[in-house]
């Protein structure tokens, strides 16, 4: 269960090597609920493509679960080359890596913490979107380096006013802000 | 003979930062122990001790995924392309 994982588990404090922000447009997070959404009650796990060396969110990519699961994801092998390929020929790189959890908390699980630890996406926002909420999904940032997850603030841009179907949540405790 | 190996950004800190390197090799297992030659280390985050690939990455020749073509045994050919991935997967 993911909130075992909770504060005091994991050691507090880990580097920063980007901003310590996700900064994203707001269509791309509605983006990424809409697809946890319709996924629910599997996993749901895609990617966020931008610019290399931009640091900047701006293709959105679904990726198929190819678990078909409600407790795990794992991106389809075939699918993820093409994807790679079409990404190493516009010079973009991975910025966000995101899934859902659809009965628990938006926060990396043990295995999500340490696949990505193992062979991970140095750089990139991990993004918890969950859907344990019928209503309003919760959505969280990470980053995930040596098995030390650290949370990081999620900024919106162009933000309607409108009511969301969605909310950021992060633990105050668990987030690092001093970091260069 | 020569193969290009496309570097995914966590083990280009083996290849000095390179993102496409290349190596020699009949079989995928004798290219990375030609690779390790020149960029030590990578071979490790490949290959498991006992001989197998890593559980969570990605080989590929050309288009196919290695584990269905007979893992570190498949087949090169001149010209051939190799793309390591991390295999992006968790669970709750």
């Amino acid at each position: 269960m993911s909130h075992a994982l909770s504060e005091g588990f994991w050691p507090r404090r880990a580097a920063c090597t980007l901003a310590c922000v996700l900064r994203i447009a707001h269509e791309l997070v509605e983006a990424m609920v809409a697809h946890a959404r319709a996924d629910h009650p599997d996993e749901a796990c895609g990617l966020i493509a931008g610019p290399e060396g931009t640091g900047a969110p701006k293709r959105h990519i679904p990726m198929i679960n190819a678990a078909r699961s409600a407790t795990f994801y794992e991106f389809d092998s075939e699918e993820w080359k093409q994807v790679y390929d079409q990404m190493w020929d516009n010079d973009e790189e991975v910025v966000v890596a995101y899934h859902s959890h659809t009965h628990t908390e938006a926060y990396p699980s043990r295995s999500d913490a340490g696949i990505a630890s193992q062979l991970g996406l140095p750089g990139a926002h991990y993004v918890l979107v969950t859907t344990k909420d019928p209503d309003i999904a919760e959505v969280r940032s990470f980053r995930i380096a040596d098995e030390v997850i650290t949370e990081e603030p999620i900024e919106v841009t162009g933000a309607p006013e409108a009511v969301q179907s969605y909310k950021f949540a992060h633990t105050p405790d668990s987030t690092v802000y001093d970091c260069s | 003979m020569s193969v290009e190996v496309r570097v995914p950004t966590i083990l280009r800190t083996h290849t000095g930062g390179k993102k496409l390197v290349s190596g020699e090799g009949d079989t995928l297992a004798k290219l990375f122990d030609s690779l390790d030659s020149e960029h030590a280390g990578l071979k490790g985050r490949i290959v498991t001790d006992e001989g197998t690939l890593h559980r969570f990455v990605n080989v590929y020749i050309n288009d196919e995924d290695v584990r269905f073509i007979g893992g570190l045994d498949a087949a090169l050919a001149d010209g051939d392309q190799v793309t390591i991935l991390p295999a992006v997967a968790g669970g709750m």
